[in-house]
């Protein structure tokens, strides 16, 4: 499903991502480790096509088109989702709305006919329900006055309902309580499917108790170390990144 | 070469299709010799069968305006204007003024039904699936029609062009003509006192609630001329209306003067609620054309516990300058101000109000959104005045400018005078732009860019656009989404 051959990313035209190559099946669970400041959220912005990572060399192919030949929109209609480790406030918006236009937006692209107000609440409202994100929640302005954990898992709902063929998670862990990381890590696993894949960005092995990868890949000095399966994660757990070396050594 | 002019055509044509009331109506029109003096006002006046009062009252205001001076002080720049240089009178031919809808010209209400405003009243009392909106369609210089006239009559609500007020009521005009803004009060309402042409005129009578939205619609047709229209609004004792106005007008590559004067009148516990979805042709991209938007609009709330509320969202014009003002005079009496203005490309606007409570617990609030993009200028300039009997007044004051680019200009003025101590003032201001985390963010959930915009513009001004009446609402917001497009990127 997606195919990153020898990417080379700059970031100010400083190097970030130095020849990297990932391959991720559908239905596969890959998690990125790696220390702080490896490229980590860098990968993540470039595949879903942020200002300023300028892809210097190298290929990314997703459903055997070039990805990278997409507007970021056109990614997210094309089924590259994208929880961000920080979600974004927008004031004067309701996350209902919000999430409506988007839900609207992809279908449009897609074809399919666009939900009225009463479609698009029944789509929600379930998926809502299971996140423990209350109506109120729902009329609030987007991320504004969330808390970690509420944006977190407004950002998985958002996911649900969007219903990606690649799910990228950037440090979804960072910043919850080991409550509100189940219900993140609940709402993630009810979307595992056959043709969905997953890609989970995270410094710590914790999340990966809750959401169990296929693969594992230690990503250091901008290019993919060691890949293994779930018991690299362990190992690392174990042992830090020093096997790799600092980043900042590189 | 060639190719030159054809890639000019092809921006001019994609620049210009985002402003779809482009369009000019071909209709026989009379109209009155360039220029300004006062045969000119006679001829209109006479036009009008005006009594002589009137006609005196508008040689009196041109007198005066003779003596006058163009304002200077508002932060707009525009080439000197040949007041000579322009039709002051232009109105589609007919030979007798039509009685009823039947009778207007089809060319017209073709007009009306392409910018989408309704002046079929069958149709509409048919079809109810919206509520009904009674318009005054007001053309060039003139009211060409006015709907549901006889169903707000059951009700004792006069709702007209003013012209016909004048011939109809002459009293009601008379008494509340020039009250609020007085025939001397500044350059442009001065000027307009002297060569208006038409307007609408409404009157509520005591304890009635207006059964539905009134509306007028200005469009501005004819080339080289002005638009002066006056409208008049009295809301007696006990009484509520909600009024709308839009306006639009064809592309030209000249500017055009639209000089308006809006009085409102509120007597005691009456209630006026006046929206403006301002619209006019904002020029292009590189200045050229549109419309010069300088107008005069002022309420009384002379009743007790009285209530004016000023809604507007304006997008257009090439030049706006404006400022709805609220004379808080009846002792608790309620002024309100909620304006979202838009300035794309080389447009300006330097708009907000004037809060002036004379009377004791007179409450006021404004909530100004400025939104600047392109190399376009926003100026928000406001006035509270709390005077020395306004025991208790309070004042709450919000603006938020927001910016879009780095070539606009956004620009808070507010003078506040205060002259009793009982008062409280309150003033808040923001400035914003909007940030790459929220269009990376809008993007990356599917939203294109321009779209993204639209959104997080209409989450800033949610708290005016909740003002608007629903049927109005929608239509607002995506105006919104017009006026910024083209503005990223």
């Amino acid at each position: 499903m997606l195919e990153i051959r020898n990417l080379h990313v700059s970031v100010d035209d400083k190097p970030i991502l130095k020849g990297l190559d990932l391959t991720i099946n559908a239905g596969e669970v890959h998690a990125i480790m790696g220390p702080n400041g490896s490229g980590k959220s860098t990968l993540s912005y470039v595949l879903a096509g942020r200002d300023g990572y300028e892809v210097t060399d190298g290929t990314i192919t997703f459903d055997e088109a070039d990805l990278l030949a997409m507007e970021p929109h056109e990614r997210a209609a094309e089924g590259v989702f994208l929880a961000f480790q920080y979600p974004v406030e927008i004031p004067g918006v309701s996350n209902s709305s919000f999430l409506r236009t988007a839900v609207n937006a992809v279908r449009k692209h897609r074809g399919d006919k666009e939900l009225d107000a009463m479609e698009f609440l029944k789509l929600i409202r379930a998926k809502a329900k299971q996140l423990g994100m209350s109506d109120d929640m729902m009329r609030r302005a987007v991320n504004v006055g969330f808390s970690g954990g509420e944006k977190k898992r407004n950002e998985i709902l958002q996911m649900a309902v969007l219903g990606p063929r690649l799910a990228i998670l950037d440090e979804t862990d960072s910043g919850l309580d080991i409550d509100a990381l189940k219900i993140v890590a609940d709402g993630v696993n009810a979307l595992r499917a056959p043709n969905r894949a997953m890609l989970v960005i995270t410094h710590y092995q914790r999340l990966l108790n809750h959401i169990v990868p296929d693969h594992v890949h230690v990503l250091a000095h901008g290019r993919i170390q060691r890949s293994g399966g779930r018991e690299l994660a362990e190992h690392l757990e174990a042992n830090g990144y020093a096997d790799f070396g600092s980043a900042e050594a590189a | 070469m060639v190719a030159n002019v054809e890639t000019i055509d092809q921006v001019r044509a994609v620049t210009e299709q985002k402003y779809k009331y482009g369009f000019f109506t071909n209709i026989e029109t009379e109209t009155a010799p360039k220029g300004l003096n006062e045969d000119i006002i006679r001829f209109i006046s006479a036009k009008k069968n005006e009594p002589t009062w009137l006609l005196e009252w508008r040689l009196k205001a041109y007198r005066h305006w003779l003596t006058m001076a163009e304002p200077n002080w508002a932060k707009v720049g525009y080439p000197p204007i040949d007041y000579q240089d322009a039709y002051y009178y232009s109105a589609p031919k007919m030979k007798e003024k039509p009685k009823s809808l039947d009778e207007v010209d089809p060319e017209l209400l073709r007009t009306y039904e392409k910018l989408g405003i309704p002046l079929r009243e069958q149709e509409l009392l048919a079809g109810v699936e919206k509520p009904a909106v009674a318009v005054d369609a007001v053309f060039d210089s003139i009211s060409v029609a006015t709907t549901f006239k006889a169903k707000l009559q059951e009700y004792g609500v006069i709702f007209c062009s003013i012209s016909e007020a004048v011939e109809k009521h002459p009293d009601l005009v008379r008494q509340y003509l020039g009250s609020v803004v007085p025939y001397s009060d500044n350059f442009f309402a001065t000027l307009n006192s002297a060569v208006y042409t038409d307007g609408s005129f409404v009157y509520v009578p005591p304890g009635v609630r207006c059964p539905m939205e009134l509306s007028t619609y200005f469009r501005i047709n004819a080339e080289n001329t002005g638009q002066f229209e006056r409208t008049l609004i009295i809301a007696d004792a006990g009484s509520y209306v909600s009024y709308l106005e839009g306006c639009t007008a064809p592309m030209r590559d000249e500017n055009q003067l639209h000089a308006a004067v809006v009085e409102l009148v509120a007597l005691d516990d009456a209630q006026i609620k006046y929206s403006t979805v301002q619209n006019w042709y904002p020029g292009d991209a590189e200045g050229r054309g549109g419309i010069y938007n300088f107008v005069t609009k002022r309420g009384a709330c002379r009743g007790r516990a009285s209530k004016i509320s000023w809604t507007q969202v304006e997008t257009g014009s090439a030049i706006t300058w404006k400022y709805p003002s609220c004379i808080l005079q009846g002792d608790s009496s309620i002024g309100e101000f909620y304006s979202v203005a838009i300035t794309n490309n080389r447009q300006q606007a330097d708009t907000g109000t004037k809060m002036i409570h004379l009377g004791r617990n007179t409450r006021s609030t404004i909530v100004s959104k400025g939104i600047s993009a392109g190399r376009a200028d926003n100026t928000y300039r406001g006035l509270v005045k709390i005077q020395p009997k306004a025991d208790n007044a309070r004042n709450y004051t919000q603006c938020d400018s927001l910016l879009i680019g780095d070539r606009c200009g956004a620009h808070t003025v507010p003078y506040i005078e205060c002259r009793n101590r009982t008062a409280s003032v309150e003033h808040e201001a923001t400035t914003a732009k909007i940030s790459e985390d929220q269009m990376f963010y809008c993007q990356q959930r599917g939203l294109s860019q321009e779209d993204a915009v639209s959104l997080i513009v209409n989450g800033f001004c949610k708290e005016v656009m909740k003002e608007l009446p629903m049927e109005f609402a929608v239509e607002a917001q995506k105006l919104i989404g017009i006026s910024l497009e083209g503005s990223v990127g």
